[in-house]
């Protein structure tokens, strides 16, 4: 039941749970509890809106941001992590195999101020060796969400 | 000049669909609730694999019963899921469609006067493709209260000494009824009883939403005198592509490849690599729109639960066939209404045959949002004929 919430959720937060309830046969009371249940054990970490910001007249830019870092003794790697997390203009940061370590996305309003953060805040810290900012052109699909114009139902209306 | 046509297709009636389709074309913003093909598009990895083929220039024929890798993987396929085995070499011949299967399954089969048992409300082709082939079909009247599945008291009593074949549509369209185990055996043994044989219409067996899908062939005497038909529409949301496949013992595919063989030579070799990728990758695929299908199918049988409209819980297809007698009008007439006045288009249940009547076939193949606004315009169309009764 967890893993049918779940996957639907994932697509679609704002699904009435009456609604819900129904197409996963079960009543609303067991959704609600479950969904409750996993909020309170971290499995549902919160709920966003998905906004194309480039359809609006706010300026905004995203960067990824790959940093390398060498780990302190003791504290590994969350400790540095911690310290970039808690910058309220990064928004996302996963701890990466490969060439480098942490990818980090943050989202400012121009790419001078993105560059001022990489350069005062990330770079300077003592564990970090490098960084290389890439900044998003454009944005096609995030949260399995297609964010170009896509193809209408262009289905006969009425098929045996 | 003399009468270009023959008598046989003269007496032939088009498609009762076709009626319909042309008013619903007409109209500008209906939305539609009529379409018998899924809402999916063919999953990515299988296109590409199309379009891969192609880049490929594999723009030839192939030998006429189909890819070599593909009647291997349709083998395994159906030994995974329906528990059959059959011989890829001789037992397996990949058609234009499950339509072709059928149309040459009868062709192969029938000799002038045989007569075809086929129940109804059933999909459209059986009828007209028995008497093309020279049959003559027989109807079965499938009841609301057996929750159109056919019983054996049904059967037997159609069957005369004439009878060669029995058309077993299920699940169904556009009942959207299944036939589990126990109906299958009850059916089985008068089959097996009166020597006749069955043209077994699966294509809709990966969307069964009460347990696995069974399939008469896996009970014990009927691989033998059966031809299943199955294909890609349905199960990888591969219509277009018009690519399905036959299933039988090697005395009757050799003879309905001869017809494939003269008629059609081959199916789209483009299709057909792509179908080797659907079945050796897609079942995740296959799952996911079972799950989202049988999501809205709860939702739809929710609805009209709520609606007060009568209405089985189908198990199968993503159709969804309520009655609607109680308003006093036919299924042609109030499909009409509904469409003018609420500019929803849904078939009248007379489309799949005469017995059809005083129901409505709903397809449940688009998103929950457009069968919420759909479901809305129902609501309060059957509110005001239900007012105007009063």
């Amino acid at each position: 039941m967890r893993e049918k919430i779940l996957t639907y959720m994932e697509r679609n937060s704002r699904v009435d749970l009456k609604d819900l309830a129904v197409m996963l046969g079960t009543d609303e009371v067991t959704i609600a509890n479950e969904i409750a249940d996993m909020e309170k054990e971290g499995v549902i970490c919160g709920y966003h809106t998905l906004i194309d910001w480039d359809k609006t007249s706010s300026e905004k830019v995203t960067a990824l941001i790959e940093v390398k870092v060498t780990p302190q003794r003791g504290l590994g790697f969350d400790k540095i992590a911690e310290r970039i997390y808690n910058y309220p203009e990064v928004d996302c940061v996963y701890l990466i195999s490969g060439g480098f370590d942490f990818m980090v996305m943050i989202e400012g309003k121009t790419m001078r101020g993105v560059a001022q953060f990489v350069s005062e805040k990330l770079s300077t810290q003592d564990s970090v060796l490098s960084t290389a900012t890439h900044f998003i052109l454009k944005k096609y699909k995030d949260h399995g969400s297609i964010m170009v114009p896509t193809a209408k139902d262009e289905r006969i209306l009425v098929t045996p | 000049m003399r009468d270009p046509l023959s008598s046989t297709i003269r007496e032939i009636k088009p498609s009762g669909i076709r009626k319909f389709f042309d008013l619903v074309s007409e109209m500008e913003d209906a939305i539609s609730l009529g379409v018998g093909e899924p809402d999916f598009d063919t999953p990515w990895h299988i296109r590409d694999e199309g379009i891969y083929s192609l880049e490929r220039g594999r723009t030839f024929y192939t030998s006429n019963a189909g890819l070599k890798e593909l009647k291997e993987e349709i083998a395994n396929y159906l030994a995974r899921r329906i528990h059959v085995s059959y011989d890829y070499r001789d037992e397996v011949l990949v058609t234009v469609g499950g339509s072709e299967g059928i149309d040459i399954a009868m062709r192969a089969m029938l000799d002038p006067g045989d007569e075809v048992l086929i129940p109804q409300p059933s999909y459209v082709s059986y009828e007209p493709c028995a008497v093309l082939a020279g049959g003559k079909p027989v109807i079965i009247e499938l009841k609301a209260e057996n929750e159109f599945r056919l019983t054996p008291e049904e059967l037997l009593e159609k069957i005369t000494d004439r009878t060669k074949l029995l058309v077993l549509p299920f699940p169904n369209n556009p009942t959207g009824a299944i036939m589990e185990r126990k109906d299958l055996e009850a059916i089985a043994k008068v089959i097996i009883e009166k020597d006749i044989f069955v043209l077994s219409d699966e294509i809709y067996s990966e969307l069964s939403y009460k347990g696995e899908h069974v399939s008469i062939t896996s009970i014990p005497g009927m691989r033998e005198r059966t031809i299943l038909i199955n294909g890609f529409s349905k199960s990888y949301a591969m219509t277009g592509w018009r690519l399905g496949y036959a299933c039988s013992p090697a005395e009757i595919i050799s003879q309905m490849t001869k017809i494939h063989q003269f008629a059609i030579m081959c199916a789209p070799t483009t299709s057909q690599y792509a179908a080797v990728e659907a079945l050796q990758n897609g079942d995740e695929d296959v799952a996911m729109m079972r799950e989202a299908y049988d999501q809205r199918r709860r939702y739809l049988v929710h609805a009209f639960k709520e609606m007060g409209l009568d209405c089985f819980e189908p198990y199968g297809a993503f159709y969804i066939f309520p009655c609607i007698k109680e308003f006093g009008m036919t299924s042609e007439e109030f499909a009409s209404r509904f469409l003018q006045e609420e500019k929803v288009a849904v078939v009248p249940g007379t489309a799949f045959g005469d017995c059809g009547e005083g129901f409505l076939r709903i397809s449940y193949a688009y998103s929950l949002d457009n069968l919420k606004v759909a479901l809305g315009r129902l609501e309060d169309f059957i509110g005001r004929l239900r007012a105007q009764k009063a």
